[in-house]
This record gives C-alpha cells, sequence and structure tokens, in this order.
C-alpha cells in the first residue's frame, strides 16, 4: 500500500519526540528501572557468584517443550483473543453486551485453581469421563487429558483475555473514519479487518501476546497438573527435588532469556508500523448487525468460550464451596473478613505504584532521551518473566543486605522499616513483578496518540507534567483503566511471592487457599478461591463501566 | 465529569495508603507471640498450638510456606529472623536444614527419650514429630492383596503382570522423590534405575495428587497405587465404602517406606528455652493433637494411633535415613528423570 488510508498517519520519521528528552524524565526512567531490575539481580549475581552458570542435564528437552507450548498458546490466544475482539467491537449480536465482557472474567481465575478444577472434571474420575463411560461404556479407556495439549488448552482459556482486553481497546478506540473508507472503497468486512483493523490492533496484540508469553513461561501450576515438562517445572525440580538454588537460578535466568527474545520479537512485530491516528482517540466502529445463523453463531462462540473458561469452574468451584459450608458455617469464620482485606489492600496499592511507574516510563518515553532510556522502560517489563520464588528471593536479599548496611552504619535497629518479610517487600516485590502487565497497556495506549499531538502542546508552552495531565492521560485513559485492572487482577491472584514474604499474621486470600489447597482440601478451598475470583471481578466490571470505554461495550 | 487522571490518581493513591498507615501496626507485624514458627505444616496446626497456650500459657503463631523456601527464607534473614522454631515435612529438607546451619542442637532428655533414633538427628538439630507412610494401594474388587509380593512391593509393581495397572504421584512431589532416594539407598543407584524404568515399561499412570490417585483407583482407572495412608484415611473417614484397601508394603523385606514431619530451633532464637518445650510438648502430651487430625502416625512408640489409621494394622516399618533421603534426593530426580518418568 503506497497510500495510507485516510485517517492514518505513519511518521516513520517522528517516531519520538524531542531526541534529547527531558533529564528529569529520564533519569525517573532509570531509578525505575534499577529499582525493578535490583532483586533480580541481586539473586543471579548470587547465583553466579556462588556456582557459576551450571544448567542441570535433560535442559534441552525442558526447552524444546517450553517453546512448544509457547508457539502453541500465542497461536492460539491470538486466534482466540483477537476473534473474539473483533466479534465484539464489529458487530452486534445478541447478548452482545454482556458477553463482551463475560468474556474478561477468565482473568480473575488464577492458573493453580483452573488447573486443578479442569483435571478434577475431565480426568478418569471426573464427571466428563465418568459421564462418557457410563454412556458408551466401560471400555472407552483413559482420555489423554495429561499432555502438552490438555495444557495448552487450559493456558489458552486462562490467558486468552490479555490479548482479547487489548486489542479490544485498540479497537475503540478507532475512528471510523479508515475502516469507513476501506468498506466504502469496497473491501469486504474480512478484509477491511485484515487491511485496516488488524495493522492498528498490532501494537495491542503485540503487547498482550508479549504477556501471554510470559505468564506461560512463569506458569509452574498448569504445567505441573498437566505433566508438562517445561523450565519452570526444571527450576522446580532443581530447587525442591535437589536443594540447588543456584542451578534453579541458573535455569530461571534462561527462562529470562526466553523473555528477552520474546520482548524483542515483541518490539520487531510493533516494528516500524507506528499507526497513529489523526484526532486522538475516535469512537469505536459502527458495528455491524449480524442477523439469522450468523447472529447465533456469533453469540454461540462468545458464550462458548466464557462458559468453559469461567462458567465451568465457578460453578465447579461453587458446588464445593457448598458443600463445604454444609458442613461448617463459613460465615462465622473472621478469617474471610481478615485476610479479604489482606488481598484487597495489597492489591489495591500494588497497582497503583505500577500504574504510575508506567505512566511515568510511556509519558518519559514520549518527550524523548534515546536508546538507553527506552532500553531502561523496557529492562522494567523483565520481572514478569521471572517466577515469582525467584523475586521473592531476590527481595528478601536486597532486603538483608540493606538491613546489615544500616547496622554497619551504626543504627541499631537498623531492621527498622527494612524487616524482613514487611509488606514494603511484598509491593516491592510485586512492582518488580507486574510493572510489566500495567506498562504494556499503557504503552500501547500511548503509541496510539500521535507524536504531532504531544508536540503541538510542548510548542503551545505546556510543560511536561501539563502535557502529561491534560493531554496524554486523558487520550491513554482506557489504557490506564486496563492497567490498574490487570494489574489488581494479578495481584490478587499471586501466591509465590506474598507466600515467600508475608509477615507473620498476614495472610491474603490467596496463600489460604494455597495452605488448604496443597492439603488436598479442596471443598474447603473452594469458598475463599471464589473471593478471589469476586475480588478480582470487580475491577473487571468497573473498568467496562468507565466513560473511557463505555462506548465498546 | 471528566476529572484528568493526574489529579485522580494521587488522591486514588492516598485513599488507598490511608488505611494501610491507619493499620500500620498490624500489616508490619503487631505484638508478637511468645513463638513464632515458620512452618511447611499447615493441618491441625492451630488446633496443637491452642492446646499447648492452654496449657503453658506461652503464644504461638505459625507462618506457612513451601518449605525450600522458607529455608532460603531463613538464610537470607540470618540472625534477624523473627522464627524461633522451623518446622518441615519431609526428613531429607530436616537434614538439609540441619547441614545448612540454620538450626541450633537441642539438649532434651525428654524428645531423646520420646523420639526413636532413627527420626531424629544425630546431632540433635532436628526431631520427627509427626510420621506418614507410603505404602501400597489397591482396587480390592480386581486385585487379590496375595497377588502384591510381600518382600518388595514398591519394586515388584514393576512386574509385567501390573502392565497398565498401576498408578503414581508425578516426580515434583517430594513423596516420590524420598521414595527412590530410599530405593536408591536399599539397592544402589542401577537398580533403582530398573525398577523406576520397568514402572515406566508398565505404562504407570502419573498423578498430580494422592487424592486424585486414590479417587481413580476408585473410579476403575486403575488397580494399583502408591499413596500416603493418610489421604487413604481421609476420604475413608468421609465415605467408608471407598472402593480402595490398604496394603502395608514390603513387610517381608525391609519394611514399608516412611517419612516424617520435624521441627529444629533456629539457631540464635532468643527463645530457645521455650522452642524446646514446645519440640517436648509436640512429641509427648501434644503428640495425639499433633497428629490425629490428619490421620498421621505419632513417632512416640508410647502413643497409640488414632482408631481409622489403627484399623489399617501394625506394620514394620522402613528405618528413615535422612541423610541418605536428604543426599540423594538430586540422585532421585535425575534416576526419574532417565527413566522417562512423567
Amino acid at each position: 500500500m503506497t497510500v495510507p488510508a485516510p485517517g492514518l498517519v505513519r511518521p516513520r520519521t517522528r517516531r519520538r519526540l524531542l531526541a534529547a528528552g527531558r533529564p528529569g524524565w529520564s533519569a525517573a526512567v532509570f531509578v525505575a528501572a534499577a529499582v525493578i531490575a535490583s532483586p533480580v539481580v541481586a539473586v543471579a549475581l548470587g547465583a553466579l557468584l556462588q556456582g557459576g552458570l551450571q544448567l542441570p542435564g535433560g535442559v534441552g528437552g525442558m526447552v524444546a517443550t517450553t517453546l512448544a507450548l509457547t508457539v502453541l498458546v500465542a497461536l492460539g490466544t491470538s486466534v482466540l483473543g483477537t476473534g473474539l475482539a473483533w466479534l465484539v467491537s464489529v458487530h452486534e449480536f445478541p447478548g452482545r453486551r454482556v458477553l463482551s465482557w463475560l468474556l474478561v472474567l477468565p482473568l480473575a481465575v488464577p492458573a493453580y485453581i483452573l488447573g486443578f478444577v479442569f483435571l478434577s472434571t475431565f480426568d478418569y474420575a471426573g464427571p466428563v469421563q465418568s459421564g462418557l463411560r457410563s454412556v458408551l461404556g466401560e471400555d472407552l479407556g483413559a482420555l489423554p487429558v495429561r499432555s502438552l495439549g490438555g495444557a495448552t488448552i487450559v493456558l489458552v482459556l486462562t490467558l486468552y483475555p490479555y490479548v482479547y482486553l487489548l486489542v479490544r481497546a485498540a479497537l475503540s478506540d478507532l475512528a471510523p473514519t479508515a475502516y469507513d473508507a476501506a468498506r466504502t472503497l469496497g473491501a469486504s468486512p474480512a478484509r477491511a479487518f485484515r487491511t485496516v483493523l488488524l495493522p492498528l490492533a498490532r501494537p495491542s496484540l503485540a503487547a498482550g501476546l508479549a504477556l501471554v508469553t510470559m505468564e506461560v513461561l512463569t506458569d509452574f501450576a498448569t504445567v505441573q497438573y498437566f505433566n508438562v515438562r517445561t523450565v519452570s517445572v526444571g527450576v522446580y525440580l532443581v530447587w525442591k527435588g535437589s536443594f540447588d538454588v543456584a542451578s534453579a537460578v541458573s535455569l530461571a535466568s534462561l527462562v529470562l532469556l526466553f523473555a528477552v527474545a520474546v520482548l524483542a520479537a515483541e518490539r520487531a512485530l510493533r516494528g516500524d508500523a507506528r499507526y497513529h491516528q489523526r484526532g486522538g482517540r475516535g469512537r469505536g466502529l459502527e458495528r455491524r448487525r449480524l442477523i439469522g445463523g450468523q447472529a447465533v453463531a456469533a453469540t454461540g462462540a462468545c458464550a462458548t468460550v466464557a462458559a468453559l473458561a469461567f462458567g465451568l469452574p465457578v460453578l465447579r468451584l461453587v458446588t464445593w464451596a457448598a458443600s463445604a459450608a454444609a458442613e461448617e458455617n463459613p460465615f462465622t469464620d473472621t478469617r474471610f473478613a481478615d485476610h479479604l482485606t489482606s488481598s484487597v489492600l495489597v492489591a489495591a496499592i500494588a497497582a497503583a505504584t505500577c500504574v504510575v511507574v508506567s505512566v511515568v516510563l510511556a509519558h518519559a518515553l514520549r518527550l524523548g532521551g534515546g536508546p538507553w532510556v527506552r532500553a531502561a522502560a523496557q529492562a522494567t517489563t523483565f520481572g514478569y518473566a521471572v517466577p515469582g520464588a525467584v523475586v521473592g528471593i531476590g527481595v528478601l536479599a536486597l532486603f538483608s543486605a540493606a538491613d546489615r548496611l544500616l547496622q554497619a552504619l551504626g543504627r541499631e535497629d537498623g531492621t527498622g522499616i527494612l524487616v524482613t518479610g514487611s509488606v514494603l517487600g511484598i509491593l516491592l516485590a510485586y512492582v518488580v513483578r507486574f510493572t510489566a502487565p500495567a506498562y504494556q497497556a499503557v504503552d500501547a495506549s500511548f503509541a496510539r496518540i500521535p507524536p504531532t499531538v504531544s508536540a503541538s502542546a510542548l510548542t503551545l508552552g505546556a510543560g511536561p507534567g501539563r502535557l502529561l495531565g491534560r493531554v496524554h492521560l486523558p487520550l491513554a485513559r482506557s489504557g490506564v483503566a486496563v492497567a490498574l485492572t490487570l494489574v489488581i487482577v494479578d495481584a490478587v491472584k499471586e501466591l509465590p511471592l506474598v507466600l515467600l514474604l508475608r509477615p507473620f499474621g498476614f495472610t491474603t486470600l490467596s496463600v489460604w487457599v494455597y495452605e488448604l489447597a496443597s492439603e488436598n482440601f479442596w471443598e474447603r478451598a473452594a469458598l475463599p478461591a471464589l473471593l478471589i475470583v469476586l475480588v478480582a471481578v470487580v475491577p473487571v466490571a468497573l473498568t467496562f463501566r468507565n466513560p473511557a470505554t463505555r462506548h465498546a461495550r | 465529569m471528566r476529572r484528568p487522571l493526574a489529579r485522580t490518581l494521587p488522591a486514588l493513591a492516598t485513599t488507598l495508603l490511608a488505611p494501610l498507615a491507619l493499620s500500620g501496626c498490624g500489616l508490619l507485624g503487631g505484638e508478637e507471640a511468645d513463638l513464632q514458627v515458620y512452618s511447611a505444616r499447615h493441618y491441625s496446626l492451630e488446633e496443637a498450638f491452642a492446646e499447648f497456650t492452654d496449657e503453658t500459657g506461652l503464644t504461638v503463631e505459625f507462618l506457612y510456606g513451601d518449605d525450600a523456601e522458607l529455608l532460603e527464607r531463613l538464610k537470607a534473614e540470618g540472625a534477624d529472623t523473627p522464627a524461633d522454631v522451623f518446622m518441615t515435612v519431609d526428613a531429607g529438607m530436616l537434614w538439609n536444614a540441619g547441614e545448612q546451619g540454620v538450626l541450633e542442637p537441642i539438649d532434651s532428655t525428654v524428645l531423646d527419650a520420646a523420639v526413636p533414633e532413627d527420626l531424629r538427628d544425630s546431632d540433635a538439630g532436628w526431631y520427627g514429630l509427626a510420621m506418614r507412610a507410603r505404602t501400597v494401594v489397591y482396587d480390592p474388587e480386581k486385585v487379590d492383596p496375595s497377588e502384591l509380593d510381600a518382600e518388595d512391593t514398591y519394586a515388584a509393581l514393576g512386574d509385567p503382570q501390573w502392565k497398565g495397572r498401576i498408578c503414581m504421584r508425578d516426580e515434583t512431589a517430594s513423596y516420590t522423590q524420598s521414595l527412590v532416594a530410599s530405593l536408591i539407598d536399599l539397592h544402589g543407584r542401577d537398580r533403582a534405575q530398573e525398577i523406576v524404568e520397568s514402572w515406566v515399561a508398565n505404562d504407570v499412570q502419573i498423578m498430580s495428587n494422592d487424592v486424585e490417585l486414590l479417587e481413580t483407583i476408585d473410579a476403575g482407572g486403575c488397580e494399583v497405587g502408591i499413596s500416603n495412608h493418610y489421604y487413604l484415611a481421609r476420604l475413608l473417614d468421609e465415605d467408608p465404602d471407598l472402593g480402595v484397601a490398604l496394603y502395608w508394603a514390603s513387610q517381608d523385606g525391609a519394611g514399608t517406606h516412611v517419612n516424617i514431619s520435624g521441627a529444629g530451633v533456629v539457631a540464635g532464637t532468643p527463645s530457645s528455652a521455650e522452642a524446646q518445650q514446645l519440640l517436648e510438648w509436640l512429641a509427648t502430651d501434644g503428640q495425639s493433637a499433633f497428629v490425629d487430625g490428619n490421620h498421621e502416625l505419632p513417632v512416640n512408640p508410647e502413643v497409640e494411633p488414632e482408631p481409622l489409621v489403627a484399623s489399617f494394622g501394625s506394620f514394620e516399618r522402613m528405618p528413615v535415613d535422612a541423610s541418605a533421603y536428604g543426599s540423594l534426593n538430586a540422585e532421585a530426580v535425575e534416576v526419574l528423570d532417565a527413566a522417562g518418568y512423567r
């Protein structure tokens, strides 16, 4: 295409503004990168000093399995996520409004719960195979549920909402001009989608896929349930089976290398193709009404995905919770209120912090600053690709080093605020882990703001602060809302960090679920698990009531 | 109204931080209990510790976590650790904690008398407090116990007659690792390798938890498996008609494989006397409170197991060699890997 479609500009040469940037904002990026990288660097250095880079046997097989799983899940989530986003953004069909937000909800179900629920539903003794046997006879044998295929299906169903959310946000920000022009000029809806919408949504698709990939790389629960030997299973085996932390960390750095490759690929995928819109954020597309069989198919497809990925696990949990409640009234248990408060507090503070950091990063990048500032901003996202337990160990090492330093400097109570296992430690760890989803969402939103808009504001005399408050934030609102939602949801579900770093007497819902689930008390774990889902559903629902995304419903 | 987020966000952050600041004391520790325990064990701790507090007036608080991670935390915290006692659920991990120097020796005639010699550290760094057997379970409708080899039951599951009939736990389970470590200890690595390979050759079905394994046997998905005795007891407690029976493995040979939950006093704690008191109580007066809720076996020979476990009958156990399980765990993982056990 030599002539860009109307409404689109491809400012190849104007990707960033003033190359020099603003020193203060650039410095903020470096500080954020240093703080976020420090725990991981601390633990990696510790491992290197202890034993050098030593990889256990069988690494080749684990790497191959990890690659296969990652590619399969990435393919599955992009097809499912983009397809569903396109269905609900560009079409009108019965139940679309409700379905369009039901489809986000699988995000609210932690992988360690979903994996177990799926397995217990579909394994030999589960209701599905039992039912099949009673219909088809006992000779059916065991279905291969525990396999790469099984794990792929579960991970795609858990993770597609990342792609769906980000692509849908991109489509909802669109000005209809380009799409309408393409249609008027005779492009079929499919062709208009391929040539106009997909390129515009590409940064968001790439951002979503990066998150999906990092989740797959650090997932342990699902792969363990489904007996798939990825590198993170290797990390676990080496650490907990061989008591060899140094090798485990070496292996975890391999995961990190994977992630660096993925993020490089993501940048390449966004690549030169930077599409901005004239006139800032649009009002979304005029939806095409589907009728007859098409409408039934669209409703059916969305409903099936929502039912499988969210309805089924919640139904199982409700059944278990009910049978546990029949034995013991859970509402007299004060722990629900305690643990709920802890979960919500930590998640909300973590989300606010991560989003502020992300906005600062994205804004600073928009002001320019050169390749080093860009690289530093990118480095803040790597924490998402480091297994939670490794980040936790890093924070512990860092805090105890700070403690000792303070004591060496003569402060007897060097342990004051830096006492290991403080809530501060948990928050730092959360920021390390969850800046990535926040940044991906915010940055994808910033990418759609034309640089000309920023430039005009600066030319007209607005300082960087005013530019942020009056121009960038209002235009990136949907991204900020998505970022808040993603981090809150992730943080409420988060387990390894809080398990490792929490102080005495501080228990979140996820820790409680883990305590019960690790001893197979699934019925008793069901109610707190449902509470996690409920807490995560709230921001998801609120995001959809936000005026910034209302027209997308 | 469209308020710029630049103004909303700080307001939001303040709103969120205020309750944290107010409740800061509670969140950042608050008043400490007399004894603080890092525990990889969760079941029946609340009940047992409450009883201990009733009897002694000492309050106990525990922080539950994964044992390998808690050990890393202890090492990172060093002298600053808030923990007085480290409690874990695997003999190999107890041995490892001793090796890493996070425990201090205990001088207690009470503990020495209550805990059999193979269930405690020879340097008195840690003591076993509860015992679990990892033994063979079977579907009584399809398997006659006489078909099982009484001399080396675990190894004999590699016999071709069990092809397609056995199920076991995955290799990430410490249960599997310590069972294989004990086979290496008993037979040498080469023979252990052959045994695991013979299981694999028998198309062993790998399960991700013991309850799933027992339910699969009950549903007819496999006929013989290896499970912790207390999971079977727990399921039988809920449903006495469960179609799974227990077989004490290797009674004519080395005995049934057992593992322990145990604890040690954290090095450098100012409360070592109270910590020792807690361990002594758990091994004697508190044994039943500690083990019965989870259908575990008491380590103290003076204490009877609870009735459901007692109904499984008495059995000979394989002596626990914690240093072997700990030092051979890595080899066990290698053996499982090499055999393609997955």
